[in-house]
Protein backbone atom coordinates (compact mmCIF):
# COMPACT_ATOMS: atom_id res chain seq x y z
CA UNK A 1 0.00 0.00 0.00
CA UNK A 2 2.66 2.32 0.91
CA UNK A 3 4.39 1.46 -2.38
CA UNK A 4 1.58 2.70 -4.29
CA UNK A 5 0.96 5.64 -2.09
CA UNK A 6 4.57 6.45 -3.33
CA UNK A 7 4.33 5.85 -6.80
CA UNK A 8 0.71 8.41 -6.50
CA UNK A 9 3.33 11.20 -4.34
CA UNK A 10 6.04 10.32 -7.57
CA UNK A 11 3.45 10.94 -10.30
CA UNK A 12 1.33 13.91 -8.84
CA UNK A 13 4.78 15.64 -8.37
CA UNK A 14 5.69 15.56 -11.93
CA UNK A 15 2.11 16.11 -13.41
CA UNK A 16 2.39 19.19 -11.34
CA UNK A 17 5.93 20.34 -11.86
CA UNK A 18 5.69 20.15 -15.46
CA UNK A 19 2.27 21.81 -15.34
CA UNK A 20 0.43 19.66 -16.82
CA UNK A 21 -2.27 19.70 -14.57
CA UNK A 22 -3.48 22.30 -12.15
CA UNK A 23 -4.73 19.98 -9.69
CA UNK A 24 -4.00 16.52 -8.36
CA UNK A 25 -7.07 15.26 -6.36
CA UNK A 26 -6.36 12.58 -4.38
CA UNK A 27 -6.72 11.46 -0.60
CA UNK A 28 -4.62 12.27 2.59
CA UNK A 29 -4.27 10.67 5.92
CA UNK A 30 -7.07 11.49 8.23
CA UNK A 31 -6.12 13.11 11.87
CA UNK A 32 -7.57 10.26 13.22
CA UNK A 33 -7.15 6.11 12.17
CA UNK A 34 -9.50 5.11 8.99
CA UNK A 35 -10.58 8.55 8.23
CA UNK A 36 -8.73 9.59 4.55
CA UNK A 37 -10.46 12.23 2.71
CA UNK A 38 -10.12 13.44 -0.28
CA UNK A 39 -6.92 16.12 -1.09
CA UNK A 40 -6.41 18.70 -3.30
CA UNK A 41 -2.64 19.53 -4.59
CA UNK A 42 -2.12 22.39 -6.18
CA UNK A 43 1.82 22.11 -5.65
CA UNK A 44 4.21 19.90 -5.79
CA UNK A 45 5.03 20.35 -2.17
CA UNK A 46 1.09 19.55 -1.63
CA UNK A 47 1.61 16.61 -3.45
CA UNK A 48 3.85 15.16 -0.31
CA UNK A 49 -0.03 14.87 1.70
CA UNK A 50 -1.32 12.40 -0.69
CA UNK A 51 -1.52 8.89 0.27
CA UNK A 52 -3.56 5.56 -0.11
CA UNK A 53 -4.54 3.39 2.24
CA UNK A 54 -7.67 0.61 3.20
CA UNK A 55 -9.94 3.95 4.16
CA UNK A 56 -9.96 5.76 0.87
CA UNK A 57 -14.11 5.25 0.40
CA UNK A 58 -14.70 8.84 -0.95
CA UNK A 59 -15.80 9.08 -4.49
CA UNK A 60 -13.26 11.64 -5.97
CA UNK A 61 -15.39 11.91 -9.48
CA UNK A 62 -17.61 14.09 -7.42
CA UNK A 63 -14.43 17.12 -6.84
CA UNK A 64 -14.40 17.24 -10.62
CA UNK A 65 -17.70 18.80 -10.96
CA UNK A 66 -17.70 22.28 -12.05
CA UNK A 67 -14.27 22.45 -11.35
CA UNK A 68 -12.29 25.00 -13.79
CA UNK A 69 -8.76 23.70 -15.27
CA UNK A 70 -6.99 20.95 -15.70
CA UNK A 71 -6.93 18.04 -13.27
CA UNK A 72 -5.62 14.71 -12.41
CA UNK A 73 -8.29 12.65 -10.39
CA UNK A 74 -6.60 9.18 -8.24
CA UNK A 75 -9.54 6.49 -9.81
CA UNK A 76 -9.86 3.46 -8.77
CA UNK A 77 -12.52 1.38 -10.81
CA UNK A 78 -15.73 2.57 -9.28
CA UNK A 79 -14.25 6.31 -8.98
CA UNK A 80 -13.31 5.91 -12.84
CA UNK A 81 -16.81 4.38 -14.05
CA UNK A 82 -18.35 7.82 -12.41
CA UNK A 83 -15.59 9.99 -14.61
CA UNK A 84 -16.78 8.54 -17.20
CA UNK A 85 -20.44 8.74 -16.13
CA UNK A 86 -19.38 12.58 -15.75
CA UNK A 87 -18.02 13.23 -19.16
CA UNK A 88 -21.29 11.15 -20.61
CA UNK A 89 -23.19 14.05 -18.92
CA UNK A 90 -21.18 16.71 -20.84
CA UNK A 91 -20.00 17.58 -17.29
CA UNK A 92 -16.18 18.02 -18.85
CA UNK A 93 -13.75 16.83 -21.49
CA UNK A 94 -12.07 13.71 -21.59
CA UNK A 95 -8.93 16.10 -22.25
CA UNK A 96 -8.96 18.43 -19.36
CA UNK A 97 -9.34 15.08 -17.15
CA UNK A 98 -5.25 13.07 -16.42
CA UNK A 99 -6.46 9.59 -14.83
CA UNK A 100 -3.84 8.59 -12.11
CA UNK A 101 -5.58 4.71 -12.23
CA UNK A 102 -5.17 2.10 -9.68
CA UNK A 103 -6.54 -1.15 -8.67
CA UNK A 104 -8.66 -0.99 -6.17
CA UNK A 105 -7.85 -3.21 -2.86
CA UNK A 106 -11.18 -2.99 -1.78
CA UNK A 107 -12.10 -0.66 0.42
CA UNK A 108 -12.62 -1.14 4.32
CA UNK A 109 -15.55 -0.28 6.42
CA UNK A 110 -14.63 1.64 9.63
CA UNK A 111 -17.58 0.32 11.33
CA UNK A 112 -16.95 -3.02 10.41
CA UNK A 113 -13.10 -2.49 12.19
CA UNK A 114 -14.84 -0.71 15.08
CA UNK A 115 -17.61 -2.89 15.57
CA UNK A 116 -14.84 -5.35 16.72
CA UNK A 117 -13.38 -3.22 19.41
CA UNK A 118 -16.44 -2.33 21.16
CA UNK A 119 -15.62 1.06 23.70
CA UNK A 120 -11.74 1.03 22.74
CA UNK A 121 -9.90 3.25 20.75
CA UNK A 122 -8.39 2.51 17.60
CA UNK A 123 -4.90 4.64 17.51
CA UNK A 124 -3.40 3.17 14.47
CA UNK A 125 -4.00 1.19 12.17
CA UNK A 126 -1.22 -0.78 9.94
CA UNK A 127 -1.57 -1.90 6.62
CA UNK A 128 -0.21 -5.58 5.23
CA UNK A 129 -1.33 -7.02 1.87
CA UNK A 130 -3.71 -9.07 3.12
CA UNK A 131 -4.00 -8.05 6.37
CA UNK A 132 -4.60 -4.52 8.49
CA UNK A 133 -2.74 -4.94 12.01
CA UNK A 134 -5.61 -2.73 14.30
CA UNK A 135 -3.47 -1.25 17.61
CA UNK A 136 -4.66 0.63 20.83
CA UNK A 137 -3.43 1.23 24.49
CA UNK A 138 -3.28 -2.22 25.66
CA UNK A 139 -4.69 -4.20 22.65
CA UNK A 140 -3.26 -5.81 19.21
CA UNK A 141 -4.84 -7.08 16.63
CA UNK A 142 -4.21 -8.96 13.39
CA UNK A 143 -7.46 -8.69 10.92
CA UNK A 144 -8.35 -9.94 7.45
CA UNK A 145 -9.36 -7.33 5.39
CA UNK A 146 -11.63 -9.09 3.38
CA UNK A 147 -13.72 -9.92 6.71
CA UNK A 148 -14.32 -6.18 7.04
CA UNK A 149 -14.64 -4.88 3.49
CA UNK A 150 -17.57 -2.49 2.97
CA UNK A 151 -20.10 -4.55 1.28
CA UNK A 152 -19.80 -2.66 -1.78
CA UNK A 153 -16.44 -3.82 -2.51
CA UNK A 154 -17.35 -7.11 -1.56
CA UNK A 155 -19.18 -7.48 -4.82
CA UNK A 156 -17.32 -4.96 -6.87
CA UNK A 157 -16.99 -6.12 -10.35
CA UNK A 158 -14.56 -3.19 -11.52
CA UNK A 159 -11.82 -2.78 -9.29
CA UNK A 160 -9.31 -1.81 -12.22
CA UNK A 161 -10.09 1.67 -13.86
CA UNK A 162 -11.48 1.73 -16.53
CA UNK A 163 -9.76 4.74 -18.30
CA UNK A 164 -6.33 5.60 -17.27
CA UNK A 165 -3.68 7.77 -18.67
CA UNK A 166 -1.03 6.35 -15.99
CA UNK A 167 -1.56 2.85 -14.51
CA UNK A 168 0.10 2.89 -10.92
CA UNK A 169 1.12 -0.58 -9.55
CA UNK A 170 0.03 -3.42 -11.64
CA UNK A 171 -3.42 -4.35 -13.24
CA UNK A 172 -4.96 -6.99 -10.63
CA UNK A 173 -8.23 -9.10 -10.96
CA UNK A 174 -11.61 -7.07 -11.26
CA UNK A 175 -13.71 -8.48 -8.82
CA UNK A 176 -13.78 -10.16 -4.72
CA UNK A 177 -15.99 -13.03 -4.86
CA UNK A 178 -19.05 -11.91 -3.78
CA UNK A 179 -21.65 -12.04 -6.17
CA UNK A 180 -23.80 -9.16 -6.19
CA UNK A 181 -27.04 -10.64 -7.75
CA UNK A 182 -27.03 -12.11 -4.40
CA UNK A 183 -27.70 -9.09 -1.86
CA UNK A 184 -28.92 -6.54 -4.40
CA UNK A 185 -32.48 -5.66 -3.39
CA UNK A 186 -32.58 -7.65 -0.16
CA UNK A 187 -36.42 -6.73 0.06
CA UNK A 188 -37.22 -8.72 -3.13
CA UNK A 189 -38.21 -11.84 -1.06
CA UNK A 190 -40.47 -10.16 1.49
CA UNK A 191 -44.50 -9.35 0.93
CA UNK A 192 -45.11 -5.87 0.63
CA UNK A 193 -46.33 -5.12 4.79
CA UNK A 194 -42.59 -6.35 5.05
CA UNK A 195 -41.05 -4.91 2.87
CA UNK A 196 -42.29 -1.29 3.79
CA UNK A 197 -40.78 -2.18 7.63
CA UNK A 198 -37.76 -3.08 6.58
CA UNK A 199 -37.38 0.18 4.56
CA UNK A 200 -38.84 2.15 7.79
CA UNK A 201 -36.00 0.09 9.92
CA UNK A 202 -33.23 1.19 7.36
CA UNK A 203 -34.09 4.31 7.56
CA UNK A 204 -35.21 5.45 10.93
CA UNK A 205 -31.95 6.96 12.05
CA UNK A 206 -31.58 9.11 8.89
CA UNK A 207 -31.43 12.96 10.23
CA UNK A 208 -31.67 13.96 6.83
CA UNK A 209 -28.58 15.83 6.90
CA UNK A 210 -28.23 14.99 3.13
CA UNK A 211 -23.97 13.47 3.83
CA UNK A 212 -25.16 11.06 1.18
CA UNK A 213 -26.22 12.96 -1.48
CA UNK A 214 -23.14 15.69 -0.89
CA UNK A 215 -21.24 12.58 -1.13
CA UNK A 216 -22.46 10.72 -4.38
CA UNK A 217 -21.02 11.96 -7.71
CA UNK A 218 -24.48 11.95 -9.64
CA UNK A 219 -26.06 14.47 -7.16
CA UNK A 220 -24.55 17.90 -8.78
CA UNK A 221 -27.91 19.67 -9.52
CA UNK A 222 -27.20 23.46 -8.95
CA UNK A 223 -30.56 22.72 -6.84
CA UNK A 224 -31.28 19.68 -5.31
CA UNK A 225 -35.23 18.56 -5.22
CA UNK A 226 -35.03 18.32 -1.30
CA UNK A 227 -33.65 21.95 -1.39
CA UNK A 228 -36.67 23.18 -3.41
CA UNK A 229 -39.25 25.54 -1.89
CA UNK A 230 -41.38 26.59 -4.88
CA UNK A 231 -42.62 23.88 -4.75
CA UNK A 232 -41.67 21.90 -1.99
CA UNK A 233 -41.18 18.76 -3.13
CA UNK A 234 -40.09 17.09 -0.10
CA UNK A 235 -41.30 18.19 3.32
CA UNK A 236 -38.23 19.06 5.90
CA UNK A 237 -39.02 17.03 8.97
CA UNK A 238 -37.80 13.38 9.67
CA UNK A 239 -41.43 12.20 9.78
CA UNK A 240 -41.40 8.74 8.10
CA UNK A 241 -43.33 9.56 5.01
CA UNK A 242 -40.23 12.60 4.24
CA UNK A 243 -37.93 10.48 5.12
CA UNK A 244 -38.98 7.90 2.78
CA UNK A 245 -39.59 10.07 -0.09
CA UNK A 246 -36.28 11.46 0.42
CA UNK A 247 -34.65 8.34 -0.01
CA UNK A 248 -36.83 7.07 -2.29
CA UNK A 249 -36.63 9.91 -4.83
CA UNK A 250 -32.87 10.41 -4.56
CA UNK A 251 -32.15 6.62 -5.67
CA UNK A 252 -34.80 7.12 -8.40
CA UNK A 253 -32.37 10.18 -9.67
CA UNK A 254 -29.50 8.18 -9.34
CA UNK A 255 -31.14 4.92 -11.99
CA UNK A 256 -29.00 3.82 -14.29
CA UNK A 257 -26.10 6.23 -13.05
CA UNK A 258 -24.77 4.40 -9.72
CA UNK A 259 -21.58 2.48 -10.18
CA UNK A 260 -22.59 1.35 -6.47
CA UNK A 261 -19.29 2.89 -5.10
CA UNK A 262 -20.87 3.13 -1.55
CA UNK A 263 -19.18 6.71 -0.98
CA UNK A 264 -23.00 7.19 0.33
CA UNK A 265 -23.24 4.66 3.04
CA UNK A 266 -19.55 5.71 4.25
CA UNK A 267 -20.03 9.00 3.84
CA UNK A 268 -23.51 8.68 6.76
CA UNK A 269 -23.15 9.74 10.01
CA UNK A 270 -25.92 7.32 11.15
CA UNK A 271 -24.54 4.36 9.08
CA UNK A 272 -27.98 4.29 7.06
CA UNK A 273 -27.82 1.52 4.97
CA UNK A 274 -29.03 3.57 1.43
CA UNK A 275 -27.83 1.03 -0.94
CA UNK A 276 -30.74 -1.31 0.01
CA UNK A 277 -32.78 1.25 -2.28
CA UNK A 278 -30.14 1.75 -5.01
CA UNK A 279 -28.78 -1.68 -5.19
CA UNK A 280 -32.70 -2.60 -6.44
CA UNK A 281 -32.29 -0.13 -9.29
CA UNK A 282 -28.83 -1.58 -10.46
CA UNK A 283 -29.90 -4.52 -10.65
CA UNK A 284 -32.92 -3.70 -12.67
CA UNK A 285 -31.44 -1.95 -15.09
CA UNK A 286 -28.89 -4.68 -15.76
CA UNK A 287 -31.50 -7.02 -15.82
CA UNK A 288 -33.83 -4.52 -17.95
CA UNK A 289 -31.83 -2.76 -20.44
CA UNK A 290 -28.01 -4.66 -20.08
CA UNK A 291 -26.31 -1.80 -18.81
CA UNK A 292 -23.50 -1.16 -16.48
CA UNK A 293 -23.23 2.32 -16.00
CA UNK A 294 -19.85 4.11 -16.18
CA UNK A 295 -18.27 1.44 -18.12
CA UNK A 296 -17.86 2.78 -21.66
CA UNK A 297 -16.58 6.51 -23.06
CA UNK A 298 -19.77 7.58 -25.28
CA UNK A 299 -22.54 4.72 -24.34
CA UNK A 300 -25.80 6.36 -23.86
CA UNK A 301 -27.02 6.53 -20.33
CA UNK A 302 -29.93 3.86 -20.22
CA UNK A 303 -32.60 6.46 -19.10
CA UNK A 304 -32.29 8.79 -22.17
CA UNK A 305 -32.77 5.84 -24.42
CA UNK A 306 -35.43 3.71 -25.42
CA UNK A 307 -35.79 0.82 -27.58
CA UNK A 308 -38.85 -0.21 -29.50
CA UNK A 309 -39.08 -3.47 -27.70
CA UNK A 310 -38.54 -2.59 -24.26
CA UNK A 311 -40.75 -3.83 -21.53
CA UNK A 312 -44.31 -2.84 -21.16
CA UNK A 313 -46.18 -5.62 -19.62
CA UNK A 314 -46.73 -3.12 -16.54
CA UNK A 315 -48.96 -0.70 -19.10
CA UNK A 316 -52.01 -1.00 -20.05
CA UNK B 1 -40.92 6.04 -25.27
CA UNK B 2 -37.98 7.48 -22.80
CA UNK B 3 -41.14 7.93 -19.58
CA UNK B 4 -41.64 3.78 -20.71
CA UNK B 5 -38.13 2.99 -19.35
CA UNK B 6 -38.70 5.42 -16.34
CA UNK B 7 -41.75 4.35 -15.26
CA UNK B 8 -40.86 1.13 -15.63
CA UNK B 9 -37.24 1.74 -13.44
CA UNK B 10 -39.78 3.65 -11.00
CA UNK B 11 -42.88 0.98 -10.41
CA UNK B 12 -40.39 -1.26 -9.67
CA UNK B 13 -38.59 0.49 -7.08
CA UNK B 14 -42.38 1.43 -5.74
CA UNK B 15 -42.65 -1.99 -5.61
CA UNK B 16 -39.74 -3.07 -4.23
CA UNK B 17 -39.79 -0.74 -1.00
CA UNK B 18 -43.80 -2.03 -0.39
CA UNK B 19 -46.37 0.13 -2.18
CA UNK B 20 -49.29 -2.40 -2.92
CA UNK B 21 -48.67 -2.99 -6.32
CA UNK B 22 -52.40 -2.55 -7.52
CA UNK B 23 -51.90 1.26 -6.54
CA UNK B 24 -49.58 2.23 -9.32
CA UNK B 25 -51.51 2.16 -12.86
CA UNK B 26 -49.69 3.03 -16.05
CA UNK B 27 -51.23 3.47 -19.80
CA UNK B 28 -51.06 4.67 -22.69
CA UNK B 29 -54.09 6.77 -23.82
CA UNK B 30 -54.18 9.11 -27.01
CA UNK B 31 -56.24 12.20 -26.50
CA UNK B 32 -59.13 10.43 -29.55
CA UNK B 33 -58.89 7.74 -26.55
CA UNK B 34 -62.26 8.81 -24.71
CA UNK B 35 -63.78 5.74 -24.28
CA UNK B 36 -60.60 3.66 -23.08
CA UNK B 37 -59.98 6.85 -21.07
CA UNK B 38 -63.43 6.15 -19.22
CA UNK B 39 -62.87 2.16 -18.94
CA UNK B 40 -59.22 2.89 -17.08
CA UNK B 41 -59.94 5.64 -14.50
CA UNK B 42 -63.32 3.37 -13.53
CA UNK B 43 -60.55 0.40 -13.60
CA UNK B 44 -58.07 2.35 -11.50
CA UNK B 45 -60.98 3.48 -8.91
CA UNK B 46 -62.06 0.24 -8.73
CA UNK B 47 -58.52 -1.10 -7.60
CA UNK B 48 -58.01 1.23 -5.39
CA UNK B 49 -60.86 1.28 -3.80
CA UNK B 50 -60.09 -2.18 -3.42
CA UNK B 51 -57.67 -2.18 -1.60
CA UNK B 52 -58.81 0.74 0.80
CA UNK B 53 -56.85 3.81 2.15
CA UNK B 54 -53.24 4.49 1.83
CA UNK B 55 -51.42 3.13 4.63
CA UNK B 56 -47.68 4.16 3.91
CA UNK B 57 -46.66 7.93 2.56
CA UNK B 58 -48.98 9.73 5.02
CA UNK B 59 -47.39 12.73 7.06
CA UNK B 60 -49.86 13.25 10.29
CA UNK B 61 -49.17 16.99 10.27
CA UNK B 62 -50.24 17.22 14.34
CA UNK B 63 -47.34 14.92 14.88
CA UNK B 64 -44.40 16.83 13.02
CA UNK B 65 -45.59 20.38 13.54
S1 LIG C 1 -31.13 13.81 -5.10
FE1 LIG C 1 -31.76 14.24 -7.18
S2 LIG C 1 -32.17 16.43 -7.24
FE2 LIG C 1 -30.94 16.05 -5.44
S3 LIG C 1 -28.83 16.39 -6.12
FE3 LIG C 1 -29.29 14.19 -6.32
S4 LIG C 1 -29.92 13.97 -8.43
FE4 LIG C 1 -30.08 16.13 -7.93
S1 LIG D 1 -25.72 6.54 -5.02
FE1 LIG D 1 -24.08 5.97 -3.60
S2 LIG D 1 -23.18 4.12 -4.52
FE2 LIG D 1 -24.38 5.15 -6.15
S3 LIG D 1 -22.89 6.47 -7.21
FE3 LIG D 1 -23.88 7.72 -5.59
S4 LIG D 1 -22.49 7.55 -3.84
FE4 LIG D 1 -21.97 5.90 -5.25
S1 LIG E 1 -26.16 10.78 5.25
FE1 LIG E 1 -27.37 9.34 6.47
S2 LIG E 1 -28.39 10.57 8.01
FE2 LIG E 1 -27.65 11.98 6.44
S3 LIG E 1 -29.40 12.22 5.03
FE3 LIG E 1 -28.13 10.56 4.22
S4 LIG E 1 -29.00 8.68 5.11
FE4 LIG E 1 -29.80 10.41 6.29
Amino acid sequence: MEAIAQKIREAAKRLLSEGKVDVVIGYAKGTVPMREYPYFAYTPEEAENLTWSSFCCNNLALYTIRRPGRMAVVAQGCVSRNLVNLINENQFKRDDLYVIGVNSPGMVDRRKVQALFPGKTITEVIEEPEHLLVKGQGFEERLERKKVFRSNCLTCVQRNPVISDEMIGEVGPEGHGGNIDKVAAPWEKLVPAERWTEMQETLKDCIRCYACRDACPLCYCHVCFVDEAQPQWCGKTQDEADVATFHILRAFHCAGRCTDCGACESACPQGIKMRRLTSKIEKDIRALYGYRPGMEIGAQPPMSLFKPNDPQDFIK
Amino acid sequence: MFARRRFAVLKNLLEYVGIEPGRLHFSWISSAEAEKFQKTVAAVTEDVKALGPAQHMIKDIRKVA
